[in-house]
């Protein structure tokens, strides 16, 4: 029964770890679905964090600190697309660019404002997002097996986590079920079909930009407003290159990304779980060695194991008319 | 004359300094099928572009069904019943045919509807013009010739009651190309109006009602086709008399310089593209390899000229082998006498963001002649550029202009005079007009059978049928890797097509 609960615990802080990796994958998949590279996942989620807890914190509410993250990510993202949509700039570069900006204008912006080293005031409570108790989570906490993986696993997270998984289906749905869905999967396919449909192919790219933002946004909100009480610097700590990577290994599908950022999330939880307990077989594993696990597979299942990944083939290629 | 669906008057369009069209005035009556011939950069597919809302003039007026008409993107084209066809497919390769026939037009939000509607709406246009295609198949897998009949479905979908094709042939078998006629005609007897976009002069006898011709921008004649001959029209076209079919005298064959033996190659994705192939070519003779594209040409052009490495088989030049590993240098086999003019000058011929005299030499930059110790020796490689331009007609002359800003017969005028002047044994030509407007292809031909009457051997690949019997002496198809028939250049049109087809063989397999 200890092996079950430990399980049950893993299981809980994989789906809390990832949460901010889907939901930036989730935001790539929109825009490199439409044709527009997207490295800047990183530098919108670190905005959305810094502009949500600084929001939560001043106007003491979460609601409108997850708005004001959704608002400057998406602001940025606007950025990338005014480089490289508008003016068919490096799609590589301004993402980059984005990251930059954003790690030290956070950082600036931080210490400028609330003197705390760049970090933001802790939130308190109200201005965070809280966890939710489903329905009779504590009446079935007792009962063997299911008690616990509802009451743990299912019950008990902020309405972000939740959030975070119901934009898989929709996701979906919106790509392959609407009319917005087959037009952005067309311009990143092949632009000039879709411009020569009499759609514009620069603002259906922009309105797949803004979706992205809105989604790095309540990623970074996550991040500052629920896995941690309040903005540090560089928090998002590399997550939106790890999205990136799931996006590739998930092949530009909403569900396989699913299991890509949860088997992402898995591993971190397990590098945490494990650290410095034996494992069976092998013994006492360095805890640097599990901590380097999740990059380590990444590398490995990249190479080779998930097959070829075709990326939507306009991808990276800013659009000019022939001639 | 009916009335016309179409008028275009004083139509003028300008890029930079390039006049595109100047003065177009055209008029296209309803319910006929219109030829637009003209060279390559005449100003057609410009002409095209403006009508369908992809440029805009710069002055002139565009009246659709009499009346005015502002058209300033591809939806207000779309709107006045105007579709078009392009050269290149605007489709969505890994879409099915459906989602591409409703992108643009979608009729709700959501797709459920949408979809529903279009296929009933297929259905019918596949009852009213033969055009059947099964619905959900992905674009990708289907053969141009269906890839095409879903542009031609698309535009009917959204109503098209005038529609423009854009080189149309380019890609099709000749029994695809006939196929399509049929429809188009099917077309026209239901009252649409065709635009058809040419250079095949072929083409326009056969099938148009009237055919107006292009040269440098300017529209030169409207002629009613049945009152034109093919001659007339391509002296229209160039401005002076061209000779159709190069003249040539009998091949006088030597001994064999290239033998190919049983020879296999694979392309990248390991499938065998060229499957057992053995065939010679001898001193002072031509041969021609007539296929449609992706039959195998481009890998076997490639493997002998040491660019692919082939799974097995053996190429003698000069009786000595070649390495086939993959190890081979092209640099050794041009110091053995093979030059290689290849299928695509953009990519393997030509580096484009260099100077016209840097390509003139490039691959025999190591050769005594254009060295100084270990430099470049300028003053000799500018007077050899200069030399080949004179000798090669090329244009604009100056050694020193960048390549991309030549236009694509001169580009090709470039690598044909690199490869030829070092004087090769054995000289292999893939499309060696690809692109190349009439004049030049005269030119580009008579080279090669000047080559041909040194005593060289001339292996050219092309899928224009036409150039292939004008040039070659003897003519190998190629089907599915495979060579499935050899003829003499008396074969016919129709002889050779149903070879490309691969019908010969299918029906001996049978």
């Amino acid at each position: 029964m200890d092996v079950f609960i430990a399980i049950v615990q893993i299981l809980d802080s994989t789906i809390r770890l990832s949460v901010p990796l889907l939901l930036a994958c989730l935001a790539g998949l929109y825009s490199e679905r439409a044709g527009v590279f997207d490295i800047g996942l990183e530098g919108k989620m670190l905005v959305g964090a810094f502009a949500g807890a600084a929001a939560a914190s001043v106007f003491h509410s979460a609601f409108l600190g997850l708005g004001m993250a959704i608002v400057m990510s998406v602001a940025f993202a606007l950025v990338h697309g005014f480089a490289s949509i508008t003016h068919r700039g490096n799609q590589i570069v301004s993402g980059v660019a984005i990251n930059f900006v954003a790690a030290g204008s956070t950082i600036i912006l931080g210490q400028a404002w609330f003197q705390q080293g760049g970090r933001t005031p802790a939130l308190q409570p109200g201005e965070r997002f809280e966890a939710i108790t489903l329905p009779g989570a504590s009446a079935i906490h007792d009962v063997p097996i299911i008690g616990p993986i509802y009451s743990e696993l299912l019950s008990g997270h902020s309405i972000l986590v939740y959030l975070a998984f119901a934009m898989v289906p929709f996701t979906w749905w919106v790509l392959f079920r609407t009319r917005f869905g087959l037009r952005l999967r067309a311009v990143g396919e092949n632009p000039a079909a879709v411009d020569t449909a009499g759609i514009s192919v620069a603002w259906l790219r922009y309105r797949a930009l803004i979706c992205t933002g809105i989604l790095t946004g309540i990623a970074g909100a996550y991040l500052s407003m629920v896995q941690n009480g309040g903005f540090v610097k560089d928090m998002t700590a590399g997550k939106g290159y790890i999205a990136l990577a799931a996006l590739i290994f998930a092949k530009w599908r909403p569900v396989n990304a699913m299991f890509a950022c949860l088997l992402f999330g898995f591993l971190d939880a397990a590098a945490i779980r494990l650290q410095g307990s034996p494992l069976p077989l092998i013994g006492k594993v360095p805890v640097q060695f599990m901590q380097a696990l999740p990059y380590v597979l990444t590398v490995i299942l990249l190479a080779g194991f998930i097959g070829k990944a075709i990326p939507p083939r306009a991808g990276g290629v800013p659009y000019v008319k022939e001639r | 004359m009916a009335q016309a669906a179409i008028e275009l008057i004083g139509i003028n369009k300008s890029f930079g300094a390039v006049r595109a069209n100047r003065d177009i005035n055209l008029e296209i009556a309803r319910g006929t099928i219109h030829g637009i011939v003209g060279e390559n950069g005449a100003g057609k597919s410009t002409l095209m572009s403006i009508l369908y809302g992809f440029y805009q003039a710069d002055s002139g007026e565009i009246r659709v069904g009499g009346k005015p008409a502002s058209i300033k993107t591809s939806n207000d084209a779309i709107a006045l019943g105007i579709g078009m066809v392009h050269q290149h497919f605007m489709l969505v390769d890994n879409f099915t045919v459906l989602e591409n026939i409703i992108l643009g037009a979608e009729s709700d939000a959501l797709l459920k509807k949408s979809i529903a509607k279009a296929r009933s709406e297929l259905e019918r246009l596949e009852r009213e013009y033969g055009l059947e295609v099964d619905p959900d198949a992905i674009i990708e897998e289907l053969p141009v010739g269906l890839q095409q009949r879903v542009e031609i479905l698309k535009a009917l979908y959204r109503g098209a009651e005038i529609l423009i094709l854009d080189e149309p042939t380019g890609v099709l078998t000749p029994a695809e190309a006939d196929h399509l006629f049929r429809i188009l005609k099917q077309l026209k007897e239901q009252g649409k109006t065709v635009v058809l976009i040419t250079h095949k002069l072929r083409e326009i006898m056969a099938i148009t009602d009237n055919v107006s011709v292009m040269r440098q921008g300017t529209m030169v004649a409207t002629r009613e086709t049945a009152k034109t001959t093919v001659g007339e029209l391509a002296e229209l076209m160039v401005g002076r008399r061209v000779l159709l079919r190069v003249e040539k005298g009998e091949a006088e064959a030597g001994a064999v310089k290239l033998a190919v033996k049983n020879l296999t190659v694979k392309d990248s994705r390991g499938v065998t593209m060229v499957d057992d192939i053995s065939f010679d070519i001898k001193a002072g003779e031509i041969v021609g390899i007539a296929g449609v594209a992706g039959n195998g040409q481009s890998e076997l052009l490639e493997a002998i000229s040491g660019i692919r490495r082939a799974v097995s088989g053996s190429v003698m030049l000069d009786g000595k082998p070649i390495d086939l590993t993959g190890a081979a240098d092209p640099g050794e086999l041009r110091d053995r006498g093979l030059a290689h003019v290849p299928e695509d000058r953009h990519h393997v011929g030509l580096v484009l963001a260099f100077e016209e005299n840097e390509n003139s030499i490039l691959g025999y930059h190591d050769d005594p002649r254009y060295l100084k110790g270990p430099f470049l020796n300028i003053d000799a490689i500018m007077a050899d550029a200069k030399d080949k331009i004179e000798k090669y007609d090329i244009r604009p002359g100056n050694p020193r202009l960048k390549t991309a800003n030549f236009s694509g017969g001169n580009q090709q005028k470039i690598v044909l005079a690199r490869e030829m002047e070092q004087d090769p044994g054995v000289l292999i030509v893939g499309q060696p007009t690809r692109g190349v407007d009439v004049g030049a292809i005269e030119f580009i031909h008579k080279r090669l059978i000047a080559m041909r009457d040194q005593g060289k051997a001339v292996l050219v690949v092309s899928v224009e049928l036409d150039e292939i019997r004008s040039l070659s002496d003897r003519i190998l198809v190629m089907f599915a890797g495979r060579i499935v028939g050899e003829r003499g250049p008396e074969a016919t049109e129709g002889e050779l097509g149903l070879l490309m087809a691969g019908v010969e063989r299918q029906e001996a397999a049978e």
